[in-house]
């Protein structure tokens, strides 16, 4: 069964290798959403707010792992 | 007719990224039905292949019975967990960070693994089938991700998006089968660069539809996002490289 677990290891690190920079997309995601639920003055602005915040932890976390 | 606006960048997607999934795995079964036969190597990719087939058939309809909205902010998400990882790793592989994969370089660590275990039997041979079978479903798995995320857009794009990952697999195959050795040639990074650009933007506007977020220009708020995250990634590259630059004479 170790091809299986292989499998499976492979199909979770395709979405993950980076933790923090997975958690960064999740949590983005989560506070558009939040704003989008909740603050109807920013509700027009909440696809661009989605675009900066995750260009902002692509750079980041590109950087940080060059900086290594 | 076909409305090519909005079947063509999911088809792209698709196509490109099925393209880098296929070479990676043509390099490891053109190892193995190099060391071990080709009859062994070629039943174990088909054999994933079924599979991989069977998952896209039972996969495909059973997401029309999940709430659109749901729908998209689930796949949404899980494209920019994809594409984002993408996207990172060509950065960093475009700017110097990390190196280049080198399908040459696979190619024989695969055969020198192939050939520790012993010469094959006359018949079936196991190590060969259960290695093409492996790699074929782990890559194939990708793909089927891929094809069935940018289908989730609308009901009309599975089929299209279907054919485009089909035709990237007969290409790289019948590429195999003319030259014989692995396509090194394959700009890989170039391909999961823009690859990474596409799922991204895919992503981001389906997680953001899911949301609710109402979107400027609805469906052609999806080539602002693809322009937006280009020019985020080679922005990227460029401080990428900087830095490396800097790490390198600081050393």
């Amino acid at each position: 069964m170790s091809w299986l677990k292989r499998i499976l290891d492979e199909a979770i690190g395709l979405f993950v290798d980076d933790g923090a920079f997975a958690l960064a997309i999740v949590v983005c995601v989560a506070v558009v959403g939040a704003l989008t639920l909740w603050v109807s003055a920013v509700r027009p602005y909440c696809g661009p707010i989605l675009f900066v915040g995750l260009a902002a932890i692509l750079v980041e976390s590109a950087l940080r792992r060059a900086r290594k | 007719m076909l409305n090519w606006g909005l079947i063509g960048p999911p088809m792209l997607a698709a196509f490109l990224a099925s393209i880098v999934e296929a070479v990676e795995a043509l390099t490891v079964v053109l190892a193995v039905g190099a060391t071990r036969g080709w009859k062994s190597a070629v039943a174990g990719a088909v054999l994933a292949l079924g599979v991989l087939l069977a998952l896209v058939a039972i996969l495909g309809p059973a997401l029309s019975l999940i709430p659109l909205t749901l729908l998209q902010l689930v796949v949404g998400t899980l494209l920019l967990l994809f594409g984002m990882r993408w996207l990172r790793k060509a950065i960093l592989r475009a700017a110097g960070v990390l190196a280049l994969h080198d399908e040459a370089a696979a190619y024989q660590t695969r055969m020198a693994a192939m050939q520790k275990h012993g010469a094959a039997s006359g018949g079936w041979d196991t190590v060969a089938i259960s290695t093409a079978f492996q790699i074929t479903l782990l890559e194939g798995v990708e793909v089927v991700f891929i094809v069935i995320a940018v289908s989730a857009g609308g009901p009309g794009l599975l089929i299209p998006a279907s054919l485009a990952a089909i035709a990237a697999v007969v290409v790289v195959v019948l590429l195999g089968l003319i030259v014989h050795q692995p396509l090194s040639r394959v700009p890989e990074n170039t391909l999961k660069f823009v690859v990474g650009i596409l799922l991204s933007a895919f992503g981001a506007f389906w997680a953001g539809a899911g949301l609710g977020v109402a979107w400027p220009g609805d469906d052609w708020s999806i080539l602002a996002l693809v322009g937006g995250f280009a020019v985020v990634a080679l922005v990227s590259v460029i401080g990428c490289r900087g830095l490396a630059a800097r790490k390198a004479v600081a050393s």
